[in-house]
């Protein structure tokens, strides 16, 4: 029935955007707009115009499994984008069970130290989970099955302006969809 | 509904009667401004003194007008509240000009909320030049009780350009992110921060908001599918609009000033460049062509550049380059970290913030001469953008280890704390003139 309903709504959302006249192309991995129902005007604001509809998204949670075993988060060096050679082993455990699972897709998430600016550090999350892929790439893992994303500081392992927040931070960390 | 209408058939100008309801009300309380979270700090070079006595009817009203009003005057910084308690005066009175004067007011707004049958309000204000002895005029708006706010904004937009000379902000809105324990909201506001309403809500965060030309729409990076994507977003209907999601990170949407496109940074080359689309979807066109980081595009005003950061010199700075791409020029040169540039409406300002002995800071650039300011005194300064007008700059920051929207003039003497809805606050954006 769950199916039923998010299968509904995607063709819903598709049957909007069509009527929008939207042709943004879609990536590789699509993403599923989740987007409950927008309410009609907001009740707040009464002149025309000034309304504000509120949208309201739900949670997903689409993690898989993937090697049993293999270290998923990768640490760095502060304004450091190389891969240190301690989490060599587990890249190519990584590796192996993509070569090895061509049906298998991941995505590599980077993140940075909370300090600096949000659009700058995630570009410097993106450094971080490129150098991942990278890795993989050259121990033969095909580009069809790595996204590399990034979440800037927008999602820290550990909070507060400590030295080991920092370094916490600072990461890569590959997720099997 | 508004109506600018004269009071000349009220009185004949020049014989003006001193007025018997402006007697001194001993002990009269007037409503508290302290109900209002507006801190205004600092002392401006030139103010205009300017008297706002409680309207007629305020005290029963839903909203307290005239201490809207009076705030959003002080906030600009080029206002200064002369002292008005005990003095009653509605649209109609006649004032005793030297009264004023003698409390030190150049100008006096007097006004009033009526309840009307139907539900509705009539706001009514009348502003005076006591020094002149002249009537400026008076406006009239009938609003629903939730629009009493926005009615507010008017008046004071209306003394701010009778006063003035220059178009008011304070009918503009403002957009930001909150973030809670469990989720992340981007709000709409008014420019004072107030009667914030939710347009998104998500359960993982949501950055970069900015407006369309025509306020309109919002495009802003949603993390919620697990990476980033731009959407835009209708904030009237809450239909919204997958723009951007490429393969990798999508982020930094800016709008031209046409709205016919936006700006953003893609990753879906290999690292983070900065691509043009079509608001109508399509192919994106690469504009930067290097192995560096090239984010957080924005247009000058005029269309004609599009300024953006880059770290191609070893660490970020600000370079600007044509529409079309093209060999960048670089802007910014004191310093070794310079990003989120910000341009005014009228061409003449850069705002920008500059990492300084480890500090983040707020900082301005006249664009004609190169002159460069820093004008704030707090450490984590982020995300500058110009009011429409070009007179004030709002951005986020930290005060006292909390996260704050501020608004500063920008000489940096004028500075407002706003209110604005609870939690982590952070990632403003200043919306266009209402068309």
């Amino acid at each position: 029935m769950k199916r039923i309903l998010s299968v509904l709504s995607v063709l819903t959302l598709s049957f909007v955007l069509a009527a929008c006249g939207s042709n943004v192309k879609l990536s590789d991995v699509p993403v599923e707009d989740r987007s409950a129902a927008a309410a009609g005007a907001g009740a707040a604001g009464g002149a025309k115009g000034s309304g504000v509809a509120p949208v309201e998204i739900m949670s997903t949670n689409t993690t898989a499994a993937g090697p049993v075993g293999a270290e998923r988060v990768f640490y760095f060096d502060y304004d450091s984008f190389t891969i240190k050679p301690e989490f060599q082993g587990a890249i190519e455990m990584h590796a192996r069970f993509l070569t090895t699972n061509k049906n298998r897709r991941i995505s590599i998430e980077g993140h940075t130290d909370e300090r600096g600016g949000r659009e700058y550090n995630l570009a410097l999350g993106q450094k971080r989970s490129e150098a991942v892929r990278r890795s993989l790439s050259l121990l033969g893992v095909s580009e069809t099955q790595v996204e590399a994303v990034s979440f800037g500081e927008e999602k820290p392992a550990l909070t507060g302006m400590t030295e080991d927040a920092f370094a916490k931070n600072r990461r890569a960390e590959i997720t099997y969809r | 509904m508004i109506n600018d209408f004269s009071f000349a058939n009220f009185q004949r100008r020049g014989a003006l009667k001193a007025l018997a309801s402006a007697t001194l009300l001993a002990g009269s309380a007037l409503p508290a401004l302290a109900q209002f979270r507006v801190e205004v700090s600092g002392i401006g070079l030139t103010q205009l003194p300017i008297a706002l006595p409680t309207f007629k009817g305020e005290a029963q009203a839903p909203q307290k007008i005239s201490a809207i009003v009076k705030a959003d005057l002080e906030r600009s910084g080029m206002f200064r509240s002369v002292d008005s308690a005990g003095l009653m005066a509605d649209e109609t009175t006649q004032l005793e000009a030297s009264t004023w004067r003698q409390r030190g007011a150049d100008s006096v707004a007097t006004g009033s909320i009526t309840a009307l049958a139907d539900g509705r309000f009539d706001v009514r204000v009348r502003l005076w030049d006591v020094v002149r002895s002249q009537d400026l005029g008076g406006q009239s708006h009938v609003v629903a009780a939730g629009d009493l706010r926005l009615a507010a904004h008017r008046v004071a937009d209306f003394i701010y350009e009778k006063l003035t000379g220059e178009k008011g902000i304070f009918a503009t809105r403002i957009a930001y992110v909150t973030k809670t324990a469990q989720r992340f909201n981007l709000w709409v506001a008014d420019s004072d921060g107030e009667n914030a309403q939710s347009a998104l809500t998500s359960p993982e965060p949501i950055i970069s908001p900015s407006w369309s030309p025509t306020g309109g729409q919002l495009a802003y990076v949603s993390f919620e599918s697990r990476k980033p994507v731009i959407y835009s977003h209708d904030v009237s209907t809450g239909r919204r609009r997958l723009l951007a999601n490429f393969k990798g990170s999508n982020s930094a949407p800016a709008w031209s000033p046409d709205g016919r496109q936006l700006v953003a940074t893609l990753s879906r080359d290999g690292g983070s460049q900065i691509f043009a689309i079509d608001v109508n979807g399509g192919e994106p066109r690469r504009l930067t062509q290097s192995a560096s980081i090239d984010t957080e595009p924005t247009y000058s005003a005029d269309g004609k550049s599009i300024y953006f950061v880059s770290d191609r010199g070893g660490a970020p700075q600000i370079y600007k380059m044509a529409p079309s791409g093209g060999s960048p020029q670089r802007v910014t040169f004191t310093g070794s970290y310079n990003i989120s540039p910000a341009l005014s409406q009228d061409g003449r300002w850069m705002a920008y913030i500059s990492r300084v002995g480890g500090a983040f800071k707020l900082h301005l650039m006249d664009l004609a001469s190169g002159a460069i300011s820093a004008i704030t005194d707090t450490n984590a300064d982020e995300n500058p953008s110009f009011s429409p007008n070009s007179r004030l700059v709002l951005y986020a920051t930290q005060q006292q280890g909390r996260e704050a929207l501020m608004t500063s003039t920008l000489d940096g003497k004028i500075k407002a704390r706003l209110s604005g809805a609870s939690g982590d606050i952070r990632e403003p954006d200043w919306g266009p003139f209402q068309r």
